[in-house]
């Protein structure tokens, strides 16, 4: 009866695995199919003959490899920024006693409440007045900051004892040693979790970019160019299939490499 | 700190706090105050805008084609919410215990999470393709005449829904699954004492402890869920017909394709108290049935 239900378990996962995973394979499969096997009916299930053919047309149809870079660069550096302006908030909230600090950190936390989807037409019309429309500054600069990873960071700082500050002022520390060489080396786990965070999401994005690089291919981004492969290759499945798993294989690797970190962290953040 | 001046004091709390501060001026408050200006002018983005007062809002009361947006945003949320919220809790209450490949399990169901939303919308579009889409092919295997999908008006929100879902069980079941461990295992050792049975127990321990998890979920799926946008732009472009048209999709085509920016940043500003009202609304309500412990 036991072995049983430990069987039936099994097989209910496998199941719900198969719905998860299965998606992914069919379109590495198909990226792998020719066209006239990816139009046959019934649909073959492996390509035969296996062709590499997609990848080059994907990438002979965009500059995919600029588009990739661009991606990469732009995760990057929003991450290394939105960690250095949330840390550094974060530290003055937590260990800086200074007139008007919990007004000014429920400002903080309001804005989460305010979507880019809301304040999309004015920052667009801001971007274009500072000349940045299809510019790399334009697509980064709505992304360097982060009021949902100042309140994370804030909650790590506030889990650790005074005496430790305490003791580095009477050193002769000043605040921004104490920031760097004594609390932040400790807050590591936390750092890391909003690293991943910002990062995935940077990576991911679609509006945004969509918008501000409207005007030319120079500084568009995977998901945007992917968007626009859907139209000129709207048939060809195997194309927008093939572009799709290049697309993927940076956050997939980056996701099996953290994977148990990042699943760690969306729950441990998920708690408050 | 002792004997620290004034100045300087304002000096270090500028230096820590000036750029996230003037980022989110600039980025986030300031545009949020430019989106009620905006609203308030007859703008293409190109003339100079004109000030016409609440006349924006006026058309947006009378506009069908944003309540079309409008209602099919709530149509969304009423189909992807009860889907994402039981199947998590489901996949949850699946890999919540100890046993082999548990961690395997997890990190495939979860993989879907981390994929961007345009290539989920595109896989999505393919698998359900009307004419030679996989779904309807297996569908037709058991002898189900599957439907035209997101090329039905009547299918392509189902279609955004579904995918929509998919690509969120795995975030709501880690959730979940974070809520379900921190459950204190004696109370289910004293449950079954008493002579509760499974199902018992799944409703008068797991569930009500799990509350405080269930509500941040559901917090959390109804802002994003307002703010639906890439799935359905990839998907069906709000179409056919507009059977699928979201809110944001209104508002990047009246800013970008009908040169409207005032009208669309009233449709912001309404998008917002929507928002706002509705997670006042569950704050109050939570007394009612989320429970800490």
């Amino acid at each position: 009866m036991r072995k049983l239900r430990i069987v039936g378990r099994y097989v209910v996962m496998s199941l719900c695995a198969a719905a998860m995973i299965g998606p992914f394979v069919w379109m590495v499969l198909a990226a792998l199919k020719t066209d006239a096997d990816i139009r046959a009916v019934p649909p073959t299930i492996l390509p035969d003959p296996i062709t590499g053919e997609n990848f080059s047309r994907v990438t002979d149809a965009f500059d995919f490899w600029r588009f990739t870079a661009n991606s990469v660069g732009i995760a990057i550096a929003s991450t290394i920024l939105q960690l250095v302006t949330a840390t550094s908030a974060a530290y003055a909230f937590a260990r800086i006693e200074f007139r008007g600090r919990n007004a000014l950190f429920g400002l903080y936390l309001a804005t989460m409440m305010i979507p880019l989807q809301v304040v999309i037409v004015p920052l667009f019309i801001e971007m274009r007045n500072l000349g940045l429309v299809d510019s790399y500054a334009g697509l980064l600069l709505p992304t360097i900051v982060s009021s949902f990873g100042t309140f994370l960071m804030r909650q790590a700082f506030l889990g650790l004892p005074t005496e430790l500050d305490e003791a580095a002022f009477i050193d002769g520390a000043n605040h921004f040693q104490v920031f760097t060489k004594v609390l932040l080396p400790l807050v590591k786990p936390a750092l890391a979790t909003f690293a991943v965070f910002a990062f995935m999401s940077t990576w991911n994005s679609f509006l945004w970019p969509l918008v501000i690089t409207q005007a030319s291919d120079r500084h568009v981004t995977l998901p945007v160019g992917l968007s626009r492969l859907n139209g000129r290759f709207g048939t060809d499945w195997n194309v927008v299939m093939a572009g799709s798993v290049i697309s993927i294989v940076p956050i997939v690797a980056f996701y099996l490499v953290t994977q148990r970190w990042v699943i760690r962290s969306v729950a441990f953040t998920g708690m408050k | 700190m002792v004997g620290q001046s004034g100045f300087k004091k304002a000096l270090t709390v500028s230096v820590f706090l000036g750029p996230s501060l003037l980022a989110l001026l600039a980025f986030s408050i300031g545009p949020m105050l430019g989106t009620v200006w905006v609203s308030f002018q007859e703008w293409n983005l190109i003339r100079d805008a004109e000030f016409i007062g609440l006349e924006n809002y006026r058309e947006l009361w009378g506009d069908d084609d944003f309540r079309r947006a409008l209602l099919n945003t709530l149509y969304y949320l009423v189909g992807y919410l009860p889907l994402v919220i039981i199947g998590g809790l489901g996949l949850a209450l699946l890999v919540n215990s100890k046993f082999k490949g548990v961690a395997m399990f997890r990190a495939m169901y979860f993989l879907p999470v981390v994929t961007s939303w345009v290539v989920v919308a595109l896989l999505w579009k393919w698998l359900l393709n009307p004419n030679d889409g996989v779904v309807n092919w297996a569908l037709g295997l058991v002898g189900i005449d599957g439907p035209g999908w997101w090329t039905d008006p009547t299918w392509a929100m189902p279609s955004i829904i579904l995918a929509s879902a998919w690509k969120d069980l795995g975030f709501v079941m880690i959730i979940l699954l974070a809520g379900l461990q921190s459950i204190d295992e004696s109370l289910y050792e004293a449950a079954k004492i008493d002579g509760a049975g499974p199902w018992r127990r799944l409703r008068s321990i797991t569930v009500p402890m799990l509350t405080p998890s269930l509500f941040f979920v559901v917090v959390i799926s109804l802002i994003n869920g307002f703010q639906v946008f890439d799935q359905v732009w990839v998907m069906t472009n709000g179409g056919p017909v507009g059977s699928s048209t979201v809110v944001v999709e209104q508002i990047v085509k009246n800013t970008f394709t009908f040169g409207r920016a005032g009208y669309a940043s009233a449709m912001s500003v309404v998008l917002f108290v929507i928002i706002l009202i509705v997670t006042a609304l569950q704050m109050r309500m939570q007394k009612r049935w989320v429970f800490y412990g």
